[in-house]
């Protein structure tokens, strides 16, 4: 089969510490971006979900009830993407609206596991103890919590896409994933219409105790990510739901919606990160994608890990070598690393600049971050490398 | 393309070339198939952790020697291993040699687990006061406990796969609930449909049989507690069935363009002929009353094969009240009155349910069926459910002509997913 249908971008939907929809991501609203906490979870730093009303998306108690937060977030961003699109209330349409969602694991009750832990009835030593206290600590939702394809299935309940509904797993390369294989079956003619995203709650003890072994977190106060590599690097955590609904092009014009932006290509790999690899398998990445010369904008994904952000802004500034002038931004900077969901973010933001024609402005401390003088944004480059494995991109470009 | 590689839709035609099965029977798919054909269940009490309290205190487990102390990621990634390995042996390629298409890989959930969580809490409480997680996290902190992230990094299982069997590019670790398995292979269908790749490693792997994994489905209501004679437990389509009981295992499949497999002289174990699917949104845990989501997750699958009516259904059969009871309906709902005629077991009640894989286990079962011409038994099925009228195949193997298998897959959250297994006759008819 040959790619050869345009994917279009139709509906936003995101949440974050700078608050929810549109308006409140696109770069006229970029001094509003950066929200940080950072006594909460101290010595860490979170960027917090902006104030939500989870009711105008979710409107049922009991509905919410049965989700914790990252499902509430993902579904609230799914849904802001629904409305954007045109499709919510729209059962024939929703009917076939395939989901392809990149999501980790759900929350742990951490008050339950501190109780137990405190108890000492964990240990080896104490078997019958840790039965009796999971049969009656344990709530019967939580599971339904915590399965990663359950965000998935609570859009399907809350929103009634029921296409179809694929999970994706794999930290950040699995929000590239995602938009990659719904670019794949549009682009091929396979199906027309795609919800597609992520979302992480970062304000939770259990998900920073996962990446802290890995010793992948930021326990410092808040610097860009271009700014922590002396420190060793790290990755701030931010709470964020983002969703993007892709279209054919000829399955849009048909029902006369606009597109924010085209999705040109997405491209992934793996590489063992061996040094230096990460950059050489960007390089290769990239030269698949066929991105013209000239000015460049970039959103980039860099989470503030390294070696990761290094060797991937090497690839960024060696495409000045190369006939590009780039102009960087990181929007881990400003929403916090957002893992599964955080690619599909920057493709939010990508689209919402190429949408206005205007590029966000510089923010970083270390002059990383050039300003975009060429007018109005033609493309803009996103980037996925994951903080320990992964990489990916996608061109996205004007309509 | 010549057209004798291609479906009547115009896509390749896609074979299968190896297989490889890990599952409480045994490794391997001739120790497997020996049990499955003479209805010998894998079931059994669980000795790797205590079991006091719980009502449900059996399961299909998979024990080794190399896998201790027992932890999920470590077991999932050995059988998947061993699954893929034997997977490739048999498509004659060399193991270590670059796998020449993508890996799509079913991975149970990566999370903390108890014995974990405890050393980290003992370590932090000599360096730090406060609450248990902040303890926890002073331990991290240390960096003594690394090698612990691969047990919550959702990737660790893809990426230790993708190393080891050299797969090209990005592996897609996949989870769609206890259709996970199926979704894997239907991932790489549609790669080689499109044209990406002429060959796809698709395996699931699930180990989860651990004190919070079962809590977590007994709280849920879905295991059988009929835990004595733990081979009578589980009982798909019986009257008195009363719930799955939760097991271990892994599959894997090389799929391979017809084109590519022929030329390169492979043997052709059947091929993926269809693949459908659909999402519920009537509920987490319940399938919409009106069996809409798992009929048209079948009714795609058929329509994608080219198909009214198949020669054998290997049925998802969970042995919960529910599950069986909708998946008849929504089988009578697509198959009609042939579905009279169609034999249908479920190996579930001699492996029993092994969740994320269950639809890579059960797709090797199903091409198995398919080559021997035996169809393997539902075991206990001593009390038919009159409600449920069907052709299963009770207690013991049975030889039939099969040149078309529908298989099943349907998970929480609303997941189903659905595949057709053909034999080369029936593809090229």
């Amino acid at each position: 089969m040959k790619n050869s249908r345009e994917v279009w971008i139709t509906g936003i939907g995101i949440l974050s510490c700078a608050g929810e929809g549109i308006v409140a991501h696109a770069p006229s609203n970029q001094k509003n971006f950066t929200q940080t906490d950072t006594t909460r979870f101290s010595p860490y730093c979170v960027h917090p979900l902006c104030t939500v009303d989870f009711a105008k998306q979710i409107v049922k108690t009991s509905e919410q009830k049965q989700m914790g937060l990252w499902q509430r977030t993902g579904v609230y961003a799914a849904g802001l993407a629904l409305a954007d699109a045109g499709l919510t209330d729209q059962p024939a349409l929703l009917e076939r609206t395939n989901l392809v969602v990149a999501a980790g694991n759900g929350e742990r009750d951490c008050s339950f596991d501190s109780k137990v832990l405190g108890a000492g009835t964990c240990g080896a030593a104490a078997p019958a103890q840790l039965n009796e206290a999971l049969l009656t600590g344990l709530r019967p939702t939580l599971y339904l919590g915590e399965l990663s394809n359950l965000l998935a299935g609570n859009i399907s309940i809350v929103h009634h896409a029921t296409g179809s509904s694929r999970t994706f797993k794999g930290e950040e390369i699995s929000g590239v994933s995602a938009i990659e294989n719904a670019h794949r079956r549009i682009s091929s003619g396979q199906s027309d219409l795609f919800l597609v995203g992520g979302a992480l709650n970062a304000e939770r003890e259990d998900l920073l105790l996962g990446y802290e072994l890995g010793r992948t977190l930021w326990a410092h106060p808040y610097k860009s990510v271009w700014s922590r590599k002396a420190d060793g690097g790290g990755f701030i955590p931010g709470s964020v739901g983002a969703f993007l609904v892709l279209e054919a092009r000829e399955h849009a014009q048909a029902r006369g919606r606009k597109p924010y932006a085209r999705v040109c290509d997405v491209a992934t790999d793996r590489c063992r990160r061996q040094p230096g690899e990460a950059t050489r398998t960007l390089q290769n990445l990239f030269d698949k994608l066929g991105v013209p010369e000239g000015a460049l904008a970039v959103m980039s994904g860099a989470s503030g890990a390294e070696p990761a952000t290094s060797e991937e802004l090497e690839f960024l500034q060696g495409l000045e070598d190369r006939n590009y002038r780039v102009a960087i931004r990181a929007h881990g900077a400003w929403l916090g690393h957002s893992v599964e969901a955080h690619f599909p973010a920057g493709v939010c933001l990508a689209a919402l600049a190429l949408a206005s024609g205007q590029f966000f402005e510089p923010s970083d401390e270390k002059s990383v971050e050039a300003p975009f003088e060429a007018g109005e944004v033609p493309h803009v480059l996103v980037t996925g490398v994951g903080h320990w494995r992964g990489e990916g991109l996608a061109l996205l470009a004007r309509v | 393309m010549a057209s004798q590689y291609l479906d009547r839709k115009s896509r390749p035609l896609v074979a299968v070339t190896g297989m490889g099965v890990v599952t409480s029977l045994g490794r391997g798919k001739e120790e497997n198939w020996l049990g499955l054909a003479s209805g010998s269940s894998g079931i059994r009490p669980i000795t790797r952790f205590p079991t006091d309290g719980f009502k449900t205190t059996i399961a299909g487990t998979i024990e080794t020697p190399e896998t201790q102390p027992y932890s999920a990621y470590e077991l999932a990634s050995e059988i998947a291993e061993d699954a893929i390995t034997e997977a490739l042996q048999q498509a004659r390629l060399e193991i270590g040699r670059p796998f020449a298409g993508p890996l799509y890989i079913a991975t149970p959930p990566s999370e903390f687990e108890w014995p974990l969580l405890s050393d980290l809490y003992r370590h932090g409480s000599s360096i730090q006061s406060g609450s248990a997680y902040e303890r926890m996290l002073a331990a991290a902190r240390t960096g003594q406990f690394e090698a612990y992230a691969r047990h919550l990094e959702f990737a660790s299982i893809a990426s230790r796969l993708q190393e080891r069997f050299a797969t090209i590019g990005e592996p897609i670790s996949i989870c769609t609930a206890c259709a996970s398995g199926a979704t894997a292979i239907q991932m790489g269908v549609e790669a080689i449909r499109r044209g990406e790749t002429q060959m796809a490693l698709c395996a699931a792997t699930d180990a989860t049989v651990h004190p919070e994994g079962l809590v977590r489905f007994s709280l849920l209501s879905a295991l059988s507690t009929k835990n004595d004679p733990p081979s009578k437990a589980s009982k798909p389509f019986s009257r008195n069935r009363d719930g799955f009981v939760i097991a271990e295992g892994a599959g894997a499949l090389v799929l391979e363009s017809l084109a590519s497999a022929q030329a390169r002289g492979a043997q052709i174990l059947g091929l993926v002929t269809g693949c459908g699917e659909k999402a519920d949104d009537y509920h987490r845990t319940r399938s919409k009353p009106d069996g809409t989501a798992i009929i048209g997750a079948i009714r795609g699958a058929m329509e994608d094969a080219g198909l009214d009516t198949v020669d054998y259904v290997n049925a998802h059969g969970t042995s919960t009240p529910e599950n069986d009871k909708m998946e008849y309906f929504s089988l009578r709902a697509v198959l009609g009155e042939s579905l009279e005629r169609t034999p249908v077991s479920s190996n579930k009640s001699m492996i029993g349910h092994t969740l994320i894989a269950a639809g890579a286990v059960e797709a090797v079962f199903s091409l198995l069926t398919l080559a021997t011409g035996v169809l393997p038994p539902t075991i206990n099925y001593d009390e038919p459910d009159p409600e449920l009228p069907l052709d299963v195949v009770a207690h013991k193997a049975r030889p039939a002509r099969v040149n078309s298998i529908l298989s099943n897959s349907f998970g929480f959250g609303g997941q189903n997913a659905c595949l057709v297994f053909s034999s080369l006759k029936e593809a090229m008819s």
